[in-house]
């Protein structure tokens, strides 16, 4: 049982900080959708609001490492302009060219929206903190925020399962 | 015997914050995501344009247009929040000019769309 090098990076990539940047959405959802001023006392919103600002700036970290580690180590080796490449063994049998044409072409572009949204949800927690609990409206602002960098990860990640199905980087 | 303080309700809270910090953060993403797409369907429209982005031969076009989109990310939401430090704008039209702008943005750096342009 080994991994080489670009195996070991691949799944840095895509499974151990994509699974991080997916626990931090979960925990950072559940806390964001629940703060409500009619639903916690001030000492138990000091304390979940302690727990939200750790998870949400996590996930905007898990976000600029996903895209950081994706663009400057994985990418390269995906594109390369040789025979083996992963690029060129989707390009090779139009059955797959898609997954290239379309699923990497959309993957590499919209990823990066994902941590310009994560961050700026981070930001608005971090600043505001608990009168978010007293503004449904700065805090459906958040959440939505929240959810559009969730889901343009999303798909980031969707084609990239896919993609390395059809053609992993090795 | 009931600890006042954990029995507080969170809404008797002090001054609210200023609404221009939230409103150039979020109108510094749209800014960022927007520039990201004008590169992305720019780089298809044009080989001079794709060859300037590739600053790496390595990562290719993709790191001048992400590089240019962070960087109108960060900058526009730096030069705003100084603008809007302790304003309150109308939040309203700054969230329509968001939303059109990563709308917009976001059909730029849709394949089937910047393809056209190749």
């Amino acid at each position: 049982m080994k991994l080489t090098s670009r195996e070991f990076w691949t799944l840095i990539h895509g499974l151990v900080i994509g699974s991080a940047f997916l626990l931090a959405f979960a925990g950072g959802l559940a806390g964001l959708w629940s703060l409500r001023s009619e639903l916690v006392t001030s000492a138990g919103l000091a304390e979940r609001m302690r727990r939200l600002k750790i998870g949400i700036v996590a996930m905007a970290l898990a976000a600029w490492a996903t895209v950081l580690t994706g663009t400057y180590i994985v990418y390269p080796w995906y594109r390369e302009k040789v025979a083996t490449s992963a690029k060129s063994i989707l390009l090779a049998n139009p059955d797959t060219a898609d997954w290239h044409e379309f699923g990497m072409e959309w993957k590499e572009h919209i990823a990066w929206i994902s941590p310009m949204l994560a961050t700026v949800a981070a930001f608005l927690v971090v600043y505001y903190g608990t009168s978010l609990a007293r503004n449904p409206k700065l805090r459906n602002i958040v959440l939505v925020v929240f959810v559009g960098a969730f889901a343009t990860a999303a798909v980031a990640g969707l084609f990239g399962a896919l993609i390395t199905k059809a053609a992993a980087v090795k | 015997m009931v600890d006042t303080q954990t029995t507080t309700p969170a809404s008797q809270g002090g001054a609210e914050p200023a609404s221009g910090p939230a409103a150039a953060a979020l109108l510094g993403a749209g800014i960022g995501t927007f520039v990201l797409g004008i590169f992305t369907t720019w780089a298809e429209a044009s080989t001079g344009m794709h060859d300037w982005l590739q600053w790496n031969d390595r990562v290719g076009p993709l790191m001048g247009k992400t590089i240019l989109g962070v960087i109108a990310f960060f900058a526009s939401w730096a030069v705003l929040g100084f603008l809007w430090k302790d304003k309150n704008p109308e939040l309203r039209p700054i969230l329509i000019a968001t939303a059109a702008l990563i709308g917009a943005g976001f059909v730029l750096t849709f394949p089937t769309f910047f393809q056209a342009f190749a």
